[in-house]
């Protein structure tokens, strides 16, 4: 309502689409007047890196000397290691026989047989691949991170749940650590806590606190008002209310966030390995160093089946405390006891074989099966093969879109692109987005990452669009079709556990390491909510509306374009608004498979000790990118559909 | 003393529930609007000029010990709000609320958390069940949180189940039961702490027609057993008519009219009730003071003798089998006749709305 209510007041003579013509005409002007005047180019030695680069020496000079220092960063980072050491060593304690078996043994008692096939056999893959002790690594770090998510995460949640004022107060803080791209706030926090597995834990639990205390707020929220109301009458205490009410009520809502905050941890937990976290996140970078994508096949399937097993594990065990399936559908009787009574004998004895008979000892590498051959041998076909094919897409884009729009960005003066940037803003989303947008240029003009980011943000505008035409259309498909749409059910629901890293290997499989290799990435991340959002914004178009329209005559195409589509817009700019963030997160990480500008400023910080400053500042140009386009985006979601659903609140708030 | 035969009398015994001047306005000027001009706004008018919507206004009435004081209005009429306001589940903006004389309004939350656990207990329209337990442990919920052992709530528990008539659904859950039978349970859960006072808030609304009026026999047939002073909210007025000692009528957070239920139907205060009431068949509500007429000297002397408390239907029979006048009677005299075509009149007015 603000938003509009303030480009209406400011605007009042002309209509938005006029003002928009305005712009972009003044603007060519501008730019054929003063192209290549007043641009920033790029300096790798410029003063702010270097002044990064003191603080950083003066940290490590008094890491062990300055009091503040030795209590908070070298007290916080012992305590997690030792937590990681922990878990660590009960998972390599428990030998691979016994990890294999109790995980079995879980998926018996949780799911039955069938589950635990697939999780005793799932771990099972991690030695056939041999990764046993980089699965292992992996496994702890997430262990660690969860464990410190859900200390954190489920008490705020609770109090959130219950206090209005927190939860007003800690959403945008939520938001923002949730927009902010992972890849940006490696450096910060590996200047003050090292690398390790310590800070990889802690930047992990930054991406996997905010489910963790949203969904155990949303879940004391959604327990039925009249049920509070009633328990309140017959006069309960606040704390009788929560121990016999809210919580048990709320139980399933929260073992659903402990399964949403181990898949961010386990898909953040890969990226750390840029920050020298052990685990499976360092084979991928490995072979993408040298360019040996069958090897980083064999890690991104480790990782798939890591995921799908925590995932299955903790969605059939929030299935399991639903009271309604209670009632519906029980378990019969005794047989989850038996179930247990037969995991536990096994885990003990292949705990025991496993330490006493093979002694602790490593997964055999007779058992030994790689995908790395194959896999290298039909990349290479399709390289070769479709050469053509994939090198004319790569050119099409490059040449049709990325160069141009590049050249337009980073060839006009730098003062004619925060004012565009900010005008864009202000006829999209109103006065608020538009200050914000043009701070943020300023700061990435303070911080002299200028160019870098302009060339980030084309890619981060070309991935963008190309999701929003791929995915908008596949949205509408699956709208029109259940058949469609069942069949793209599964392949969504597996593309959202799987964690962002491993979208990177088809990329460079198809396109080797070069700049589109990491927009592909970002498309193939960012398509699946996109398809969900658009689908999902179709499909909820009231059945009278569509009945009334197709009554009226309506060809299916009229009804999509007059009916269905402009109904759906709000949810048509939230899959924007989700998209364009999931597009920058991912173009970054494309910095490690030949993407240049910031992503690349940031892989180079933690490769080479004097790009440390540049690397850090580009991890704070990377989220200031964020926050300029998730405001510029959202603002225009927000005004949309509150102008639209509500035209006479508008009206009087203007 | 709180029985069901101390239904009737009234006005020489202390009120259980006094209310006194009591309002609810919800929104930003909840403390600005009563004692100035503007609490003579209509609802409509408050909500335009303060973005405030007044819930319940002015409201006074005194609950006797043991009656069934119904609290009628339709949906928006504020009576949900009223009962809220009783135990404080809604905070009132003004007035007092008097249990046995104490001032509800000025306890402390640990005392009102003490009454609310021996005094009152309450009936809601959703019924309010905790899914995650079994029917036992519902009903012995109230118990359990005021610290009763295991064995002693549950003993009262099944007690309570037995006398709502479900015996043998222990160890059901809420979702198993159908909504009738879960209405028993939340029934069974408000008498289980042996409340002084039992609220019900539309508790047979969510229901179906059969089965509601199965649940208004039940809650009359408790009430003769149990003889709890209850107060009942509910927007049908067969079920007012049918249920109450006493009826109040609420409309935009006001009372309307207040009297018992032939009050109501023989004489409506506004057009308002007049309205309400048009369609209720009045010779099942009204006695026969309502429509005797003066004795004449022509009338017979030897008809049938009536109280003057009899309703009509029930006075149908004696009045087809004599050509005498019905003889009314009051305190032991005479106070008027009823012939057949006083009765015909009432009933054929009965339902005469087009």
């Amino acid at each position: 309502m603000s938003a509009a209510a303030a480009t209406g007041r400011l605007l009042p003579s002309l209509p938005r689409s006029a003002w928009i013509v305005l712009l972009s005409a003044v603007t060519a002007i501008l730019w054929i007047a003063f192209a290549g005047q007043y641009t920033l180019p790029h300096d790798n030695d410029a003063a702010t890196f270097e002044t990064i680069n003191d603080i950083r020496e003066w940290i490590d000079a008094n890491r062990n000397s300055n009091i503040i220092l030795v209590v908070f960063v070298t007290g916080i980072r012992t305590l997690i290691t030792a937590i990681f050491n922990v878990f660590l060593a009960v998972l390599q304690g428990l030998t691979w026989p016994g990890l294999i078996t109790i995980t079995a043994a879980l998926g018996l008692v949780i799911g039955g047989l069938r589950l635990a096939a697939l999780t005793g056999l799932g771990v099972l893959a991690f030695g056939v691949l041999g990764l046993w002790n980089a699965s292992v690594d992996t496994l702890a770090l997430t262990f660690t991170a969860v464990l410190l998510s859900l200390a954190i995460g489920i008490p705020l949640g609770i109090v959130a749940g219950r206090n209005d004022r927190f939860l007003a107060a800690i959403q945008p803080i939520l938001d923002t650590m949730q927009i902010m791209p992972t890849f940006a706030y490696l450096a910060p926090f590996a200047l003050f806590f090292l690398i390790g597995p310590a800070t990889a834990a802690i930047v992990t639990m930054i991406y996997s606190v905010p489910p963790a205390i949203r969904i155990t707020a949303l879940g004391i929220r959604s327990v039925a008002p009249a049920t509070v109301e009633a328990a309140t009458s017959m006069g309960s205490t606040a704390r009788q209310l929560l121990a016999k009410v809210q919580l048990p009520m709320a139980r399933q809502t929260i073992v659903l966030g402990i399964n949403q905050t181990i898949m961010m941890a386990l898909s953040m937990v890969v990226i750390t390995a840029l920050v020298d976290a052990p685990g499976l996140g360092k084979d991928i970078i490995r072979s993408f160093q040298k360019n040996d994508v069958g090897q980083a096949f064999d890690a991104g399937l480790a990782i798939v089946i890591m995921a799908i097993i925590l995932d299955r594990l903790t969605s059939r065990a929030s299935e399991r405390v639903d009271p309604a399936r209670r009632a519906t559908r029980p378990t019969p009787p005794g047989q989850t006891r038996r179930f247990a009574i037969v995991g536990l004998v096994a885990s003990i004895v292949a705990v025991a074989i496993g330490t006493f008979v093979l002694g602790g000892g490593d997964f055999p590498d007779e058992i030994r099966f790689t995908f790395r051959g194959p896999v290298n041998d039909v990349t290479g076909w399709v390289t070769f093969n479709f050469y053509f094919l994939t090198e004319a897409i790569k050119n099409g884009v490059s040449y049709g879109l990325l160069n141009p729009l590049q050249t337009i960005l980073t060839s006009a003066p730098w003062w004619l692109v925060v004012a565009t940037i900010g005008g864009i803003a202000f006829l999209l989303s109103g006065l608020r987005p538009a200050v914000i947008a043009i701070v943020c240029l300023l700061v990435t003009i303070r911080i002299e990452l200028w160019q870098h980011s302009m060339e980030t943000l084309t890619m981060v505008l070309v991935a963008t669009g190309l999701t929003l035409v791929i995915g908008g259309a596949f949205g509408v498909l699956s709208a029109r079709s259940d058949r469609f749409a069942a069949f793209l059910r599964p392949l969504l629901d597996g593309a959202q556990t799987l964690p962002a890293f491993v979208y990177l290997v088809p990329a460079v499989a198809l396109f080797g390491p070069t700049r589109f290799t990491g927009i592909v990435a970002a498309i193939i991340y960012a398509i699946p909510p996109v398809i969900r959002l658009v689908e999902i914004g179709i499909r909820t178009v009231p059945v009278a509306v569509i009945e009334a329209a197709t009554a009226a005559g309506s060809t299916p195409r009229q009804l999509l374009w007059k009916v269905q589509l402009p109904m759906a817009r709000p949810a048509l700019l939230v899959a924007a608004n989700q998209g364009i963030i999931l597009v920058l997160a991912m173009v970054v990480v494309g910095g490690l498979v030949g993407a240049q500008a910031l992503g690349y400023d940031v892989v180079a910080g933690f490769a080479r000790r004097d790009f440390f400053g540049e690397g850090l500042a580009a991890g704070i140009a990377i989220v200031l990118l964020g926050i300029m386009l998730d405001r510029i985006t959202q603002g225009a979601g927000t005004r949309q559909s509150t102008a639209e659903a509500r035209p006479a609140v508008a009206r009087r708030g203007a | 003393m709180t029985n069901a035969a101390s239904a009737t009398n009234d006005s020489s015994s202390t009120p259980t529930i006094a209310v006194r001047g009591l309002w609810k306005i919800f929104g930003p000027a909840e403390h600005k609007v009563i004692g100035t001009p503007d609490a003579d706004l209509t609802r409509a008018e408050l909500l335009a000029k303060t973005r405030s919507t007044v819930g319940v206004r002015d409201v006074s009435f005194d609950v006797s010990p043991g009656e069934v004081f119904v609290v009628m209005g339709l949906s928006g009429s504020g009576k949900s709000t009223l009962v809220r306001c009783l135990t404080r589940l809604i905070e009132p903006t003004a007035g007092e609320v008097l249990l046995d004389g104490e001032d509800i309004g000025k306890a402390s939350s640990a005392r009102l958390r003490e009454l609310r656990r021996h005094r009152f207990a309450m009936v809601f329209q959703h019924f309010g069940l905790l899914p995650h337990r079994r029917v036992i442990d519902n009903v012995a919920y109230g118990l359990e949180i005021r610290g009763e052992d295991r064995a002693t709530r549950h003993a009262r528990a099944r007690e309570m189940i037995s006398l709502v008539g479900l015996e043998g659904h222990d160890n059901s859950y809420p979702d198993q039961l159908s909504g009738g039978m879960q209405q028993r349970v939340g029934l069974a859960r408000a008498l289980a702490v042996d409340p002084e006072v039992m609220l019900f808030d539309e508790p047979f609304s969510a229901l179906d027609p059969l089965i509601r009026r199965d649940m208004q026999n039940e809650v009359i047939r408790l009430h003769h057993e149990v003889g709890k002073t209850m107060i009942f909210i509910t927007h049908d007025l067969a079920e007012a008519l049918k249920l109450g000692d006493h009826i109040v009528i609420m409309r935009d957070g006001a009372i309307v009219q207040r009297g018992k239920p032939a009050e109501l139907v023989g004489a409506p205060a506004d057009e308002y009730v007049a309205d309400f009431v048009r369609d209720v068949p009045r010779s099942h509500v009204l006695t026969l003071r309502w429509i005797m007429r003066d004795r004449q000297d022509d009338d017979a002397t030897d008809g049938p003798e009536f109280s003057a408390d009899t309703i009509i239907r029930d006075a149908i029979g004696a009045a087809i089998a004599t050509d005498k006048p019905i003889r009314v009677i009051a305190d032991g005299t005479l106070v008027g006749v009823v012939d057949r075509v006083q009765i015909l009149t009432a009933v054929a007015g009965s339902g005469g709305a087009p």
